[in-house]
């Protein structure tokens, strides 16, 4: 099965348990070599399973999925080989110093630390001086670092990041995109997962996952463009009444919280006199209004309620 | 064998970080050869003794002091009513009760026959049996005393009578520490190479190590071979331990060859070990892992003839110690320690256990999937 996709994921399914709970509903989508992919939804939206099928730790009851060529099934061996998988759990051995840690997993693939140095390089940098401190012991961002390390370590060709920031301070989530970035520059496939709907305008492409099927894939941009209203930000003193004013208002199409304001679509026509004459008789003050840009997380929104 | 290599590197770094672990396992074995063989003993003293004397003459006197100048016994009542004995019983105070009838002597003498009557309080059973069969023979032996009194020397010495005298080969003294000492010293080599290997893999399942174990192409054999070979080894550290300790404190030196000795348990540990890892596979948690260990246990010890002899055991009972590797350990450090026995005397049972190591060991590494 060579396609020249680095991952092809063909009407994937698979149920847990007695009850038939469906994790990946008939999920099929690519990714091109070089690109990061990002698996974007929620908690439960089955993108693990997906990961741990791709990764061969986990048989999937239908449709077939490959990386670099490789069948999951057939050729789980090879595919071993050449892929690094950081799961979403912090899962080196907390009782082994870092530095053991990272000997280990370059042993265990039959490299030497030394041979992919250039690899982990900027990003062992800030763990050297904690080398001799067991695994355990780093605090979470060094942690994720450290699982970032040993993932590379064998110079993988398809990198599978499951959930990567999940927990992580906002500043080491930056400083580990950064470090994605440069990853892709060397020519890895990465396929990302995240919760986060600000990291997803980080990748190359986006698959935007809900219950175990895929509502959409494309590139961040287009996604957004796709966007068909003019969306507006209100803020008021209280965002509680606010919403529950708006939503008694006839013209509002759809209206939800986002960050302190307010996003709102209107079904046609929009006066903003007339809304905020609305507002004020509601007993709200400290009106404002203004158009946004709609960004990911809004288009999510739009999909989920369609 | 470079991957075995380092995945040993690995495992024996992270049994020498865990310190209150690599103490358990030397210090455990040693205090509890200290302590069980001597608490762990067959041999029934202190049983309470209440007497219920109607008779209050001369022979009664005999009997009831020769009874407590046994040793076995503790005089704990002396009643006039059968009654007051039971009351005895009652609250636990008494194990037996031995009722002399009134116009003991003088029927004795008299009529040539008297009888008395033991009552025993059956609770615990090995106490009473026991209890019940040394007054008996401390009864006898009182009868013969008063025959030879009674009777004229002649007529005793038409009676024809068999007198046993017996020897105690291997064990000349019948002392229960050689006996036991050997069975624990198998016992605790189980315990330790069972639970650390049974608590092992499903550590990194717990952990989620071993998904990132998974994802690399490590063979599932070294993966086992990983785990076995470090706790073969802690195995024979415990096995030597045990056998120093019962040279210090017990004075128990084997009469046979050491080399038999340690390649049996050697063999033993594979077996065992590779037991602990096959529930290991078959766990999600530790605690699972520890509970269903803790099942085969008991039956491993219980049923493995360190307490009661297997040969006393019901059919079905046999059959099952067939398949108990512990019994096999038991019955060889027994043969070897005490009797000597070399290589070819073994040799059925090294077959045997040879036969569970590679069972165990290979069904561990099929149920260890990479991939569900």
């Amino acid at each position: 099965m060579s396609n020249g996709y680095a991952i092809a994921v063909n009407q994937l399914r698979k149920t847990y348990g007695k009850e038939q709970f469906v994790a990946v509903d008939d999920v099929s989508f690519h990714v091109d070599k070089g690109e990061v992919f990002g698996l974007i939804g929620p908690d439960g939206a089955g993108k693990t399973s997906i990961f741990r099928v791709l990764t061969t730790l986990l048989l999937a009851e239908k449709g077939t999925a490959s990386v670099e060529g490789y069948d999951v099934q057939k050729d789980y061996k090879q595919i071993r080989k050449i892929i690094g998988y950081m799961p979403g759990r912090f899962s080196l051995y907390p009782d082994l110093t870092v530095a053991e840690n990272l000997n280990f997993f370059a042993t265990v693939f039959g490299t030497t630390v030394e041979e992919n140095y250039h690899l982990i390089a900027d990003i062992y940098v800030q763990l050297e001086p904690f080398k001799d401190r067991r695994a355990g012991k780093l605090s979470g961002g060094m942690k994720q670092k450290l699982a970032l390390c040993c993932a590379l370590i064998h110079k993988p060709v398809v990198l599978f990041l499951d959930e990567p920031t999940t927990g992580v301070d906002p500043v080491s989530r930056k400083e580990f995109w950064e470090m994605l970035k440069r990853l892709k520059a060397q020519g890895i496939t990465i396929l990302v997962s995240t919760p986060y709907m600000d990291e997803a305008a980080l990748c190359d492409r986006i698959a935007l996952i809900q219950q175990g099927k895929i509502l959409s894939i494309d590139t961040p941009e287009n996604m957004v463009k796709q966007y068909p209203e003019q969306l507006y930000a209100i803020k008021a003193d209280q965002t509680y009444e606010l919403i529950k004013a708006l939503r008694k208002y006839p013209e509002v199409l759809d209206c939800y919280a986002f960050g302190d304001y307010t996003h709102v679509s209107f079904k046609h026509v929009f006066e903003d006199d007339l809304l905020r004459r609305y507002l004020m008789s509601e007993g709200l003050s400290q009106i404002e209004i203004k158009p946004a840009v709609p960004t990911i997380e809004d288009y999510f929104i739009k999909l989920l309620k369609s | 064998m470079r991957t075995i290599r380092f995945l040993l590197e690995k495992e024996f770094r992270q049994i020498f970080r865990n310190r209150a672990i690599l103490l358990m396992i030397i210090v455990m074995p040693t205090i509890q050869l200290i302590i069980l063989p001597l608490a762990a003993n067959y041999e029934v003293k202190n049983i309470n003794l209440s007497v219920v004397d109607h008779d209050h003459s001369g022979y009664a006197q005999k009997l009831i002091s020769k009874v407590t100048a046994s040793g076995y016994f503790k005089l704990t009542g002396y009643n006039v009513s059968f009654k007051e004995g039971m009351k005895l019983i009652e609250a636990d105070e008494a194990d037996l009760i031995l009722e002399i009838p009134q116009d003991f002597e003088r029927n004795l003498v008299r009529e040539d026959q008297q009888q008395l009557f033991i009552a025993v309080n059956a609770i615990n059973g090995v106490k009473a049996n026991l209890g019940g069969a040394y007054l008996g023979s401390i009864i006898r032996d009182f009868n013969k005393e008063i025959r030879s009194e009674l009777l004229p020397i002649s007529r005793f010495n038409g009676a024809a009578g068999i007198e046993l005298t017996s020897s105690n080969r291997y064990n000349p003294f019948m002392q229960y520490k050689f006996f036991m000492v050997p069975g624990i010293m198998a016992i605790l080599v189980t315990m330790v190479g069972g639970f650390l290997s049974a608590l092992n893999i499903v550590k990194e399942k717990e952990f989620g190590t071993i998904e990132q174990i998974n994802v690399t192409p490590i063979r599932k054999h070294h993966f086992i071979l990983g785990k076995l070979i470090p706790f073969w080894a802690l195995g024979n550290v415990v096995f030597t331990i045990g056998l120093l300790v019962s040279w210090l404190i017990y004075g128990i030196v084997p009469v046979g060859n050491l080399l038999v000795l340690y390649f049996f348990a050697s063999v033993f540990l594979l077996a065992i070990l590779g037991f602990g890892l096959l529930i290991s596979t078959f766990c999600d948690t530790q605690q699972q892992a520890m509970f269903i260990m803790f099942f085969f246990m008991m039956i491993f010890i219980l049923m493995g003839g360190l307490f009661t002899p297997i040969d006393s055991m019901p059919e079905w009972a046999k059959v099952l110690s067939r398949f108990n590797p512990v019994s096999y350990m038991i019955a060889v450090m027994r043969m070897v320690i005490l009797k000597g026995s070399g290589f070819k005397d073994i040799l059925p049972q090294l077959g045997t256990m040879a036969l569970f190591a590679l069972v165990l060991n290979t069904w561990a590494v099929i149920n260890y999937k990479k991939r569900n």
